[in-house]
């Protein structure tokens, strides 16, 4: 059977919150313990799945012959849209989409249509994956091939104003002040258009499911998912069962990036393929089948308008942003959230246009929105300091938003002004030549550069559940998902701490719909919701013992009333007279208690301050979330050696420095400030899908052509944290820091790369093309 | 992949046979780049030779220069003592290949093999010439970012042979000895190896049916020791050239005697430009000869929509690779 691995080969003392805990599910990760969605290889009967994909990204399909296919030992089935059985919903219709919860309201096999390249056009099942690999290659598909549209730079393509975008979570228009006018009585103007290549998420660990019917009515999926809740629900809804029928189990990630935030076409066809064969059926997407199978950051352009006073304060914004999208849906990520409030400016205007291609629908993409956000108003902000003759620290200084001026709320913390001043000093901003192109090292250009980020807390909440054992042992249990940062690792220690125990006491379990409901792993909510969960969990805990003690005859705390009493490792006392209490072990031992359980539900906008967040306490306490705008802020600062004569840009220092609330592991914190700069340095540098014109269809999806940084590109990354207490945003005070490590990444680089050279590059990524200035900029 | 058959050969007449006999079986060495023409169904083979047992091995000083048996690794020719002291250019281009995880794996003849990475040859949804002749080259009007500026035609503009080594080989006249299924050798200068895409791209090499690669062989020169590998690339490691060069140089007193130069990445084969060497042969030592070798080399070359930095690109890396070279 499958054996849940070992945690805790290392250090357990230093376990509180904040303390850099070696990563509790490290041993059983490097020793292959840990058990990936495709690597369920015990399930009794467990077969294999292929996709059959389309080469074409337009047209009908005339005939699929299976004979051939069929024919191969092995083979199992292989179901097309003529065959695949009938779903109760798909995401075809808008309420079907909507129930579902589908990021793409297109579902393939479910009719003759061709709507992108690498669309599935069959799923083939057999005993082995090489006989369905070969079985998949030899069904013929005959596709009456129409021409595509490859993107909204196609002369062809039809521009359209949005009323929503991202699903109907952005106004497609919004406007603040009076823009237009401001920007024409502007004394400094500035307009310069950003192009953004198509990026993927290209995640370790590829999309993959396992999926199990154990019974006609129960279905378990062993899945790749940053929320196994949500995808529940998309595949309950699609199935027409209950919520309960369907089982969802992620324990471990490798990498998610928002590509695995929904549910996308594969995982319902496996599932679909597992009940044709009646066994269980395993699919994992091949690195090219990635490419367009779930979602990516849209190709895009942005025209951003600064008009300014001579002194460099902010007049007025103008954005405007033109994106490619499928033939179904309106997405585009919101640009403009970031545009609207990084900066005290009395007036702006954002407008999105969309065109629809042949091309899947494009999703989340780490920081989506602010990271192409973020690269043009933080590069147009540093146009204009040079512009006005001001450095770039000052320029942001200088229009230092002091309250969230989109929403004209306060902000519940902002450490940003602590942020520049602890990164300059690290990076030593004060050396840097306040022209551009005069730094040299040998052939090299040197320049420095800095960005601001910036990143929403999210709306979000979750629950938890905490069972203490009176021998000193607990159980945590959340649905929540760990992406491989370390979710399992800060909420060992939360829990450790919240019951007074060393993690190594602590066992905490995740990604199961089984257990208590938590929220997907993305938008940078899961550290601050699941770690608030678990805190009032832990508080459920202590309340039901005080209660047990003050009915209990036998208990110094026996007729003490629940408020007065309080609790300090482990023991519960009176707060007017310490001495008089008792330890929870006595306690539950005289009645008989072998475990405890609490549940907690971890909210948004309930800070560790409000009565909401203590739980059964005062519940007088208005919502925070009414009254605060509620973000993390931080700096990045980089210094790039440029290869005038080759084009080539080498990252050669980097300093990041953020605010995000309490920061629960200094050590998987830092190695995400890293992993998300580096990230950044990709978009920046180097990742680029290229998608033909002609034939909408990508030319580089695979690992080898699509790069993304190796070690080699990457110096040593300086990064740290300013300690923040922010009472407002959630129990634990925890802000997240998942996405803000990668906006303002580009723009400091680009910004570097202009402080080098002289050249300003306006097009992600800067390849050395561009450099030489023989490719559009 | 399809179905295949596999055996290890023992001896080279036997696996020599196999491939001549069956148009469709193929030799396997380190199978680094082999395994991915067959995952993604570029290259259907019946069976595959497994040539790993044969002795084509060494790494030796010969009268006149290095001799390669065509079975060694990258990573042991590259590291080489004899390589790295007096063939640098070959050393690094080796090094500077890749992964070492692939290095340890790829033999020197399956990396003179190696095959485009044009996105339009790698994925079989696509026309293309070279793979389908016949069907078109939609790189001529599409993604070329990667592709060839020199010795293209209108059927083909890949970067036939992306990769390192066989830049450096070019630039210094090495020898390949083939064997065929009859036992005979015979030795192919590596710059009459590979071919023009012309009005047949498909058609790669002078390789004859069965006909195996055994060993390479490089004459000694001033110039292999006074020599150099530049390779431009969009990230630090694990990447295709934009642009290389291989260089040496033999020079007196400030004066070139002698020059060898070869550039990849950007030629439809690994690119000798003897047009450079004349131009350097004789010459002061100095930038403005690097330049003007720089614009010979580059002179015809034939830049399409999205290529058209590689002319610019292509002059400086020669140009640093010579003042590297010349110090």
């Amino acid at each position: 059977m499958d054996i849940e691995p070992a945690f805790f080969e290392t250090n357990p003392k230093a376990g509180s919150v904040g303390q850099p805990l070696d990563r509790v599910d490290g041993r059983a990760k490097v020793t292959g313990q840990a058990k990936y969605s495709a690597e369920y290889n015990n399930l009794p009967g467990l077969v294999h799945a292929v996709l059959k994909t389309s080469d074409v990204a337009k047209g009908r399909i005339q005939s699929i012959d299976i004979s051939l296919a069929q024919k191969e030992p092995g083979v199992l089935a292989i179901l097309t849209h003529q065959n695949l059985p009938k779903l109760a919903k798909t995401p075809n219709d808008p309420e079907g989409k909507k129930a579902i919860g589908a990021p793409m309201g297109f579902l393939p096999l479910t009719s003759d249509q061709v709507h992108y390249a690498g669309q599935p056009v069959a799923i083939v099942v057999a005993d082995t994956l090489e006989r369905a690999q070969h079985a998949a290659a030899l069904v013929r598909v005959q596709i009456a091939a129409e021409k595509p549209l490859a993107s909204y730079e196609d002369p062809k393509a039809e521009l359209f104003d949005p009323q929503k975008v991202q699903d109907g979570k952005t106004d497609g228009h919004t406007v603040r002040g009076n823009p237009k006018a401001a920007f024409a009585a502007a004394p400094v103007q500035l307009t310069h258009t950003y192009t953004h290549a198509i990026n993927h998420h290209n995640p370790m660990e590829p999309g993959a499911t396992t999926a199990h019917w154990e019974a006609p009515d129960r279905l378990t999926v062993y899945e790749s998912t940053q929320g196994v809740t949500r995808t529940q629900k998309a595949l309950s809804n699609m199935l027409g069962l209950a919520a309960e029928q369907v089982r969802v189990v992620t324990k471990y990630l490798g990498g998610g990036f928002g590509c695995k935030g929904s549910t996308w076409p594969h995982t319902v066809l496996t599932v679909q393929a597992a009940r044709a064969v009646g066994r269980p059926v395993k699919l994992s997407l091949t690195r090219p089948q990635m490419f367009t199978s779930m979602g990516h950051r849209e190709d895009q352009t942005q025209t951003l308008k600064i008009g300014a006073t001579k002194e460099g304060k902010l007049l007025a914004l103008i954005h405007e942003k033109t994106s490619t999208t499928s033939p179904w849906d309106n997405y585009a990520e919101p640009n403009s959230r970031i545009i609207n409030l990084l900066y005290n400016c009395p007036a702006f205007e954002s407008t999105y246009q969309l065109a629809r291609a042949n091309v899947m629908t494009s999703t989340f993409m780490r920081a989506p929105g602010e990271a192409p956000g973020s690269f043009a108003i933080e590069c147009s902000m540093d146009d204009l300091a040079y512009q006005v003759g001001l450095d770039p620290l000052q320029i942001r200084l200088l229009n230092y938003a002091d309250k969230d001026y989109s929403t004209n709320k306060p902000w519940s913390s902002k450490s940003l002004k602590q942020c520049y001043a602890r990164g300059a000093e690290l990076f030593g901003w004060s050396k840097r030549n306040p022209k551009a192109g005069q730094t040299r090292d040998g052939n090299l250009l040197v320049g420095m550069g800095m960005a601001t980020a910036s990143y929403p807390v999210h709306n979000n909440q979750g629950t938890a559940r905490v069972r203490l054992y009176a021998d000193g042992h607990a159980v945590v249990q959340t649905g929540a998902t760990d992406l491989g940062t370390g979710t399992y690792t800060v909420m060992t220690q939360v829990a450790a701490d919240a019951l007074w125990l060393t993690p190594d006491k602590v066992r905490f379990e995740l990604g199961d719909t089984k257990l208590p409901t938590a929220p997907n792993s993305g938008g940078s909510v899961a550290a601050g919701t699941v770690s608030s969960s678990i805190y009032m969990a832990a508080q459920d805990v202590w309340q039901r013992l005080i209660k047990m003690a003050i009915q209990d005859k036998k208990s110094p705390l026996y007729r003490a009333k629940a408020a007065d009493v309080m609790v300090e490792n482990g023991r519960m006392m009176l707060k007017a007279n310490k001495t008089k209490g008792e330890d929870y072990a006595a306690l539950m031992k005289r009645n008989e208690t072998t475990d405890i359980e609490g549940t907690g539900n971890g909210k948004y906008g309930a800070g560790y301050e409000s009565g909401l967040a203590a739980g059964s306490a005062d519940s007088g306490h208005q919502d925070d979330m009414a009254g605060h705008s509620m973000h993390s802020f931080g700096a990045h600062f980089c210094e790039v050696k440029v290869d005038p004569a080759l084009g080539t840009v080498r990252v050669t220092r980097w300093v990041s420095v953020h605010a995000a609330g309490r920061i629960l592991n200094a050590k998987t914190a830092r190695s995400q400030i890293i992993g998300g700069s580096i990230f950044g340095i990709g978009c920046a540098l180097m990742e680029r899908t290229v998608r033909d014109e002609n034939f909408a269809r990508y030319t580089n999806a695979s690992l080898a052509d699509y790069h993304i940084p190796v070690s080699a590109d990457i110096p040593d990354m300086q990064v740290e944290f300013i300690e923040e207490h922010d009472p407002y945003i959630n129990a634990m005070g925890v802000k997240g820091i998942g996405e803000i490590s990668m906006v303002g990444v580009a723009a400091a680089v680009a910004n570097a790369v202009y402080h080098a050279t002289g050249k300003r590059v306006r097009s992600l990524p800067i390849t050395p093309d561009k450099i030489l200035g023989a490719t559009p900029v | 992949m399809n179905n295949f058959a596999y055996q290890q050969a023992s001896k080279a007449k036997d696996a020599t046979a196999i491939v001549r006999d069956d148009k469709q079986a193929a030799y396997i060495a380190g199978g680094t780049t082999l395994l991915d023409l067959m995952k993604a169904n570029l290259e259907q083979h019946s069976q595959l030779v497994d040539i790993n047992l044969l002795p084509f091995k060494g790494i030796e000083k010969t009268n006149d220069g290095l001799r390669i048996g065509a079975m060694e690794r990258m990573s042991d020719v590259g590291e080489h003592p004899l390589v790295l002291q007096q063939f640098p250019a070959i050393s690094e281009s080796l090094l500077l290949a890749a992964s070492p995880q692939l290095r340890n794996m790829a033999s020197m003849g399956g990396n003179i093999l190696q095959r485009t990475r044009c996105g339009y040859f790698r994925d079989p949804a696509f026309p293309c010439n070279k793979r389908v002749p016949g069907s078109g080259c939609p790189a001529l009007q599409g993604d070329n970012h990667n592709l060839a500026i020199l010795g293209t035609s209108e059927a083909c503009i890949a970067t036939s042979y992306p990769g390192d080594l066989s830049v450096a080989l070019v630039a210094f006249d090495a020898v390949l000895t083939l064997e065929n299924a009859k036992g005979k050798q015979r030795r192919v200068p590596i710059t009459e190896f590979y071919l023009l895409p012309g009005t047949t791209p498909q058609k790669e090499t002078v390789l004859e049916p069965g006909e195996l690669i055994v060993a390479i062989t490089v004459p000694a020169a001033a110039y292999t020791q006074r020599s150099t590998y530049l390779k431009v690339r969009e990230r630090s490691s694990y990447a295709y050239a934009l642009a290389s060069a291989a260089v040496g140089l033999e020079v007196q007193n400030g004066t070139i005697r002698a020059a060898r130069v070869a550039l990849g990445g950007v030629g439809t084969q690994p690119w000798r430009s003897r047009e450079a060497e004349q131009v350097l042969t004789g010459a002061p030592a100095t930038e403005a000869t690097f330049r003007a070798a720089a614009a010979a080399a580059l002179r015809g070359a034939q830049p399409r929509e999205h290529n058209r930095f590689k002319v610019e690109l292509a002059q400086n890396t020669l140009v640093q690779a010579l003042q590297k070279v010349v110090g």
